[in-house]
């Protein structure tokens, strides 16, 4: 029984020391809101109703360049409520792609198409939860792709934790240019879980988790690789699977200057391992304004069957950048400006984005000039938002 | 012997999970409803406009081998 004693002394322990810090909030101790979480959080508490999204509509044009690979286009969403609990929302997004990327110039020719996708959401928001059902399409001459994903939230711990947990199932087509309707598919399974956590009145704080797992055609017909400096077409494993956890927090600083912190971690099975960090400054100039600066890090390993210019046969092989060793930057700034604010009837913003991505490749040869390749991009989006 | 190690980790869990739900259950909520009219700014928005996140999102999914857990709703499209 000494050790059940022990348990039961190092429990009283511990939640006296939670009370105890719980009951320094007046002193703004941080430690004891980070300490009252776990038991916190379990513990429970009168709920508050989580809202539904408020009715907005958006309508942006979107250009991403890089390297003769111009993505551009318009994208619109609206979103209404039909009742106190029920919330509609569309949208769609048309990509018109211009390639004359590096991929396709030192193998291929020049092209251009247009992707279409269209969105259909409903938000359900039931006592202290809510709940989103939506449905995607995406089209393109050679690859059509279906996507259903359900997410629930639900609050506890008084309003103050969000719990939420994501289900998606995606279907895709893919076929090739030349070739009589689709040759292959792939189906992908998404299953995410979060937490949000308020900290304190201008604090709050979140941790996400999600796992991927596809299964059938996952490389792309056009693409090809090299051993011994011959093009082949590439061979990629039919099944994949991937993790990643992302922790973040946001916070107000000094009234109307904010900061926010991200970092993710990515591994999967085809031994890509991933890190993602991101520091961003938000501050609210008058009423009118809000600026947006931040600075983006990212940098993976390759995967196991990714190879520049391989020196044997392999039953996988890709030379998809996308795969390989790289490290990338970016840095981005967003404005909003408030043309027209009508109290409680509605409110107009304009808003504009600019992110400068620059991306070094370790691994993938400039077969042009022999050095390793280096890209930098420009990701663009202009869009008025109005909610009503 | 092995009945007893089960049944002395069994009243070790259940202690444990007890002490969890009855001891703790004082501790209340320390933000109240009333003080999170800031949390509400859009300055402390994770998201504030989904339809450019997505676009954001699908440019970065594209190119990057890293996937997920992003935080915007739905994941990515499942396009090439």
């Amino acid at each position: 029984m000494a050790a059940t004693d022990l348990v039961r002394a190092v429990l009283n322990a511990w939640c006296s020391l939670q009370r105890q810090l719980i009951g320094r909030h007046g002193t703004g101790s941080r430690t004891a809101q980070v300490a009252g979480l776990l038991g916190g959080a379990l513990a429970g508490g009168a709920a508050a109703a989580p809202n539904l999204p408020e009715d907005r509509a958006d309508l942006m044009f979107h250009l991403y360049d890089a390297d003769g690979l111009r993505a551009s286009g318009p994208a619109l969403l609206v979103r209404k409520k039909l009742a106190d609990t029920v919330s509609l929302s569309a949208s769609y997004y048309i990509d018109m792609v211009s390639n004359a990327s590096i991929d396709v110039v030192t193998t291929a020719s020049p092209y251009k198409e247009t992707r279409k996708e269209y969105n259909l959401g409903l938000d359900y928001v039931v006592r202290d939860s809510s709940i989103t059902v939506s449905t995607s399409n995406s089209k393109e001459p050679d690859y059509i792709a279906n996507g259903t994903s359900i997410d629930v939230s639900q609050e506890v711990f008084g309003g103050m934790t969000s719990l939420s947990l994501g289900y998606t199932r995606a279907h895709d087509k893919v076929g090739r240019n030349g070739y009589e309707g689709f040759f292959d598919t792939a189906t992908h399974w998404r299953y995410r879980l979060g937490v949000t956590q308020i900290l304190s009145p201008s604090w709050l704080t979140s941790a996400n988790f999600e796992a991927v797992s596809d299964d059938g055609y996952l490389g792309s017909p056009y693409r090809v690789a090299r051993v011994f400096g011959a093009a082949i077409p590439e061979r990629n494993p039919r099944t994949r699977s991937s993790r990643a956890i992302k922790l973040r927090s946001l916070g107000e600083v000094v009234p109307g200057h904010a900061v926010r912190v991200e970092y993710r971690y990515f591994w999967d099975t085809w031994d890509i391992k991933a890190h993602t960090a991101e520091l961003g400054y938000v501050r609210q100039f008058s009423d009118l304004w809000l600026l947006d600066w931040y600075a983006r890090y990212y940098k993976q390993q390759h995967a196991l069957f990714y190879s520049d210019n391989a020196s044997s046969e392999t039953t996988y092989i890709s030379r998809n950048r996308q795969l390989s060793t790289f490290k990338s930057t970016a840095l981005g700034a967003k404005m909003a400006y408030t043309a027209k604010h009508v109290p409680g009837v509605y409110e107009i913003k304009l808003n504009a984005a600019y992110e400068f991505i620059r991306t070094r490749y370790s691994d993938f040869t400039d077969i042009r000039n022999g050095k390793p390749y280096e890209l930098d991009a420009h990701v663009l989006q202009l869009f008025v938002s109005a909610t009503f | 012997m092995l009945h007893s190690v089960s049944a002395r980790a069994l009243s070790l869990a259940l202690l444990a999970g007890v002490s969890l739900f009855a001891g703790c259950s004082s501790i209340e909520p320390w933000v109240k409803p009333y003080e999170r009219e800031r949390l509400s700014l859009p300055i402390l928005q994770f998201s504030r406009d989904g339809l450019a996140d997505k676009h954001q999102e699908h440019v970065r999914e594209v190119r990057e081998a890293a996937r997920g857990a992003t935080g915007v709703q739905g994941g990515g499209c499942g396009c090439n």
